[in-house]
């Protein structure tokens, strides 16, 4: 048997890249914001890093097993959207809130409409998102990292992160004060309140940019998410700086970073045209400034995100790029 | 010279060290040659010897039928011994001659035109069509009739294709090294055939001596000896031509509607030996390359010569066998019958070894769009291939799928390792059998 010739179509070679090779550099890039985390909140932080994956890819496999389809955990679709669900939580979430995200991430996330590649929002954004509406309190109960100079204000805020911080002062208080009570710095090295993996700019930078330069995710979505956030904030900032935060701190700050780099770059909720995707960047930033500067939420990445995965087909549809050679018709 | 851009492409490594060095050498003569009657896009030729009769190297075998078909010529002296169905290049079994050989000496020549330069263009063309030449780098489209443009389409540009950006291959590569002044010859007929204001000879970087040899060899003339950027598909038509010109042939359009004529190296070759001494074509340069194959050469073989015998001169498999392939690992034919015989569009042979061959389980597509950014045409093969899935030909036909042109670009990079060129010649067959139908009713 083994010395018969083997058949096939053509092309004869193929790249070296598959499905996993993929997943495993994403997991790759991810190892910066996670050495952040559990470097600032503790081993809690790597204990529902774990948590998330192992019960992630436990309802991967036992919804491939139900459903009668091959059980693939190991193409490692499942273990990226564990760390990204857990790196997109509080660290003082209880057990069972990270269970039950997995278990929306997965299974009505992705599994129930055929598993990877047919799911049409990025499922661990939908398994945030269900626990954010479903568990308030829970998910905006935030822990600061140690040995911080944030930590000194902690027993005035009622939210920890700069930008929650900044809605509830205005809320309150009608304008933000002077000076603000955290520093740039601190938004970029890892030392403000925030999601596990949210807190350090400086960590995800480093892993964007790895994704980049192994051309696992396109620049262009980043760069119009972050580009256009950054734009509407600021307009709103330079017209009234009394109300509105700096615009350096909603790019650095919050989920913007993880989301714009890690989740809207998603392959399989963006759209795969150049054009479809620079609409899709832009989309999100404009979803969420809105969220942020006028919603009742002081964070919006999330509902962006997803809001705009569900344009996709159509962004698709409409960007065909120009075929070559073909005529414009008259 | 600015060049242009085309879309997409992508890097594979081109495995050309195997045998970029090595020279050509002649295959000896075979006892038994296998000439299909079609070795070229059109009509089958029409046999004009009949089974017992014996044929010199180089007399006509078979007639061109019709204008867009080609002669085939005996490659060997010796006695036809059948007319019969032969397994050829696409798997099939088609008719052929069997030649059995009694001389194994090479064609000679009875005419040495030295004044073909003196003779009206028009005339040349028909020195052309009685030699049997097609596309030798693969398409075998009947040269004549690229030649023969209407009135309505004026060529400007005359295109030498030497990229060979089919990893693997050599033999465009040898013969600019070996026979620089024939190619030169040959360019200068079709310039004068054509009357083209530019003549480019394409060849791509990655073969610098190349560049250098020609560039010495036609250094009094005007042609431009061009380097282009190592890219796959670079060679192709279409893209050659925009790469050099900025034009873009139309969709469903040849080159001739932009005013472009692109020759292979081999082709131009070969059309300077029919006008200078009249030979047809009965032998061509091929590389036998990979890691499967023990002593890798470039040869050249007489036409219809089976594979067994190239691959037993080449010490045959070194390793576990792969895939036997005939031309490039791109676009090239995968063989499993070592009787097929080499045809005029035979590049080249390829064994790759067991161990180069991966078993793929295709994966539902990830949409994670690198088959769109490789795409030289600027198609959305993801889109084509899952419209192929699910037999949706009228959408398939709508997003342009009879522009592909089945590079593999799109199947090389796909990380789900989806079959997408293969799902798409499917549609691509289906959309024509059912247009061919609709316009019978």
């Amino acid at each position: 048997m083994k010395d018969l010739l083997v058949l096939s179509s053509s092309p004869h070679i193929k790249s070296p890249e598959t499905i996993p090779t993929i997943m495993f550099q994403v997991c790759l890039a991810l190892l910066p914001a996670i050495f952040v985390g559990v470097y600032s909140f503790g081993v809690r932080a790597a204990w529902i890093i774990l948590l998330a994956v192992v019960s992630t890819l436990a309802f991967e496999a036992a919804s491939q097993k139900l459903m009668g389809r091959s059980i693939s955990i190991r193409d490692g679709s499942a273990c990226v959207t564990a760390i990204l669900l857990a790196l997109n939580l509080p660290p003082t979430v209880p057990w069972w809130l990270v269970v039950i995200g997995a278990f929306f991430a997965i299974v009505i996330g992705k599994q129930i409409y055929g598993g990877l590649g047919h799911n049409p929002f990025n499922p661990a954004l939908v398994g945030r998102v269900v626990l954010l509406i479903s568990f308030p309190a829970q998910m905006t109960l935030w822990a600061f990292p140690s040995h911080t100079i944030f930590a000194r204000v902690t027993d005035t805020l009622s939210g920890a992160t700069p930008l929650g911080w900044a809605k509830t002062h205005v809320m309150t208080h009608g304008t933000l004060p002077d000076t603000l009570p955290f520093h740039i710095s601190q938004a970029f090295l890892g030392q403000t309140g925030g999601c596990i993996g949210e807190i350090s700019a400086l960590a995800l930078l480093i892993g964007a940019a790895f994704l980049i330069w192994r051309k696992i995710i396109p620049w262009l979505i980043p760069l119009a998410f972050i580009g256009t956030t950054f734009l509407i904030t600021g307009a709103f900032w330079v017209a009234n700086p009394q109300h509105y935060l700096n615009p350096v701190y909603h790019v650095l700050s919050g989920g913007l970073l993880l989301g714009a780099f890690f989740m809207a770059t998603d392959m399989v909720t963006n759209p795969v045209t150049t054009l479809g995707m620079l609409i899709f960047g832009i989309g999100c930033g404009v979803l969420t400034s809105v969220i942020r500067l006028f919603g009742g939420y002081p964070e919006g990445v999330s509902f962006a995100i997803l809001l705009m995965n569900a344009t996709t087909p159509l962004l698709d549809r409409w960007t065909r790029p120009r075929v070559f050679g073909e005529v414009k018709k008259k | 010279m600015i060049l242009h851009h085309f879309p997409g492409g992508i890097h594979p490594n081109d495995e050309k060290g195997l045998t970029a060095h090595l020279p050509v050498e002649n295959a000896p003569v075979p006892e038994r040659v296998f000439l299909p009657l079609s070795q070229h896009i059109g009509a089958p030729a029409e046999p004009v010897v009949k089974i017992g009769d014996t044929v010199k190297v180089g007399d006509k075998i078979a007639e061109a039928r019709g204008f867009v078909s080609a002669n085939i010529h005996a490659s060997v002296t010796g006695v036809v011994r059948a007319i019969r169905d032969y397994p050829n290049v696409f798997g099939r079994l088609a008719p052929a001659f069997e030649i059995e050989t009694t001389d194994d000496a090479p064609f000679h020549p009875k005419k040495n035109r030295e004044d073909a330069l003196s003779l009206p263009p028009q005339t040349l063309i028909p020195f052309i069509r009685e030699a049997g030449i097609v596309g030798m780098g693969g398409a075998t489209f009947p040269t004549h009739v690229k030649l023969s443009p209407p009135e309505d389409k004026p060529i400007d540009t005359l295109i030498i294709n030497g990229v060979e950006c089919e990893p693997y291959l050599t033999a465009d590569h040898r013969l600019m090294l070996e026979h620089p002044s024939e190619i030169l010859e040959g360019i200068v007929f079709l310039h004068h055939i054509l009357g083209a204001r530019f003549t480019y000879l394409a060849i791509e970087a990655n073969k610098p001596d190349a560049i250098k040899v020609m560039e010495e060899t036609a250094r009094d003339t005007k042609i431009n000896i061009v380097s282009v950027p190592k890219r796959y598909p670079q060679g192709a038509e279409k893209q050659l031509i925009k790469t050099l010109t900025n034009r873009e042939v139309p969709t469903g359009g040849l080159p001739m509607d932009v005013g472009a004529v692109v020759q292979n190296v081999g082709t131009t070759f070969a059309i300077r030996e029919a006008i200078r001494w009249g030979k047809p074509l009965i032998e061509r340069i091929l590389t036998v390359t990979g890691r499967g194959i023990k002593t890798p050469k470039n040869l050249r073989v007489r036409l219809g010569t089976p594979l067994s015998e190239i691959l037993n001169l080449c010490g045959g498999w070194k390793t576990t066998p792969g895939k036997l392939i005939m031309g490039g690992p791109m676009m090239g034919i995968n063989q499993f019958d070592t009787r097929v015989p080499v045809t005029k569009g035979t590049s080249g042979i390829l064994l790759l070894p067991r161990d180069e061959v991966g078993e793929y389980h295709p994966h539902t597509c990830i949409r994670c769009g690198r088959c769109v950014t490789v795409c030289p045409m600027g198609l959305l093969p993801n889109f084509l291939g899952s419209f192929a899935e699910f037999d949706r030909f009228d959408d398939a036909a709508r997003y342009h799928l009879l522009d592909c042109i089945e590079c593999g670009s799109c199947t090389y990079i796909c990380p789900a390792k989806r079959p997408l060129v293969q799902m798409i010649r499917y549609a691509k067959g289906e959309v024509l059998r059912r247009r061919k139908k609709a316009a019978k009713k």
